[in-house]
């Protein structure tokens, strides 16, 4: 197990790199936008990724609920705080693409406010684990992350339901993608998981790390008066 | 190609710092962890 975190750390940074290279050299150039259009190759995969961790963060939540497992609510902190960051991700490449594209930095269409409002969600949710010191805090923030998992298919299927500004969907939904495309797309999401499957390791250890060490200061705590005697 | 650049910057921009911000959290943690073995009797 102590060898799995450098393998997956080596592997992740062979595929970024390699991910890399193939959309900013390998990958045809777009004709109507031409290279910008290679955000996307960034752009997409950190918001399939960030839905997923949502998406895990969700499970965890209902286990958390239903089992009060401190092992399932470690995993929803760490998913939500990973997930915020691709989200995070989305909502910066996302303007940066539209600017030259649309001619504009946002607009409040219901694809990127719905993004933006789960932005917000998830950022409430770590705040308040962050913050409250309430013993009911993991149950509380379990409730959120349910309901704020809602909006996850929202975001994804609004551009289907919805008149957006936001390009329709290039897979699934009557869509279309070059295959090359395809090919880098998937490329760069295989190593965006790979990513957040190192950056989640990191984090849970820590939160392990971080509640053992809680648990200690506690006992620590409640033997010091009585040492004192 | 500047909105390209700024992109992929921005991106790893965002990555790294998460990951420098968990690196120091765990510094923090480990001095923690030190300070209360010295406390120990």
């Amino acid at each position: 197990m102590k060898r799995a975190f450098p393998i997956l750390a080596a592997l992740t940074g062979i595929l970024l790199s390699y991910a890399l290279y193939e959309a900013l050299v390998a990958a045809p150039t777009e004709q109507t936008m031409g290279n910008v259009q290679r955000i996307f190759y960034y752009h997409v995969p950190s918001a399939w990724t960030a839905f997923l961790l949502f998406f895990i963060n969700f499970i965890a939540s209902v286990f958390y609920l239903i089992r009060r497992s401190p092992t399932a609510d470690a995993i929803a902190v760490v998913t939500a705080e990973v997930g915020v960051v691709f989200c995070t991700v989305v909502l910066v490449t996302g303007p940066l693409w539209a600017r030259p594209v649309w001619g504009i930095w946002w607009t409040w269409d219901i694809r990127l406010t719905s993004t933006l409002v789960l932005w917000l969600i998830y950022v409430a949710y770590l705040m308040l684990r962050r913050f409250s010191t309430s013993g009911q805090t993991p149950v509380l923030a379990a409730a959120l992350a349910v309901f704020g998992a809602l909006d996850v298919p929202l975001v994804y299927f609004s551009i289907w339901i919805f008149r957006t500004q936001h390009p329709q969907p290039v897979i699934g939904g009557g869509g279309s993608i070059d295959p090359r495309m395809l090919h880098v797309l998937l490329i760069n999401w295989a190593a965006f998981l790979c990513l957040a499957a190192l950056l989640c390791w990191s984090r849970f250890r820590l939160e392990r790390l971080q509640r053992q060490v809680e648990d200690a200061q506690a006992l620590e705590s409640m033997l010091a008066p009585e040492r004192s005697r | 190609m500047n909105f390209l650049y700024a992109a992929y910057t921005a991106t790893w921009l965002i990555h790294i710092t998460y990951a420098v911000t968990l690196v120091r959290r765990y510094q923090r943690l480990r001095k923690e962890i030190d300070e209360l073995k010295d406390r120990q009797p």
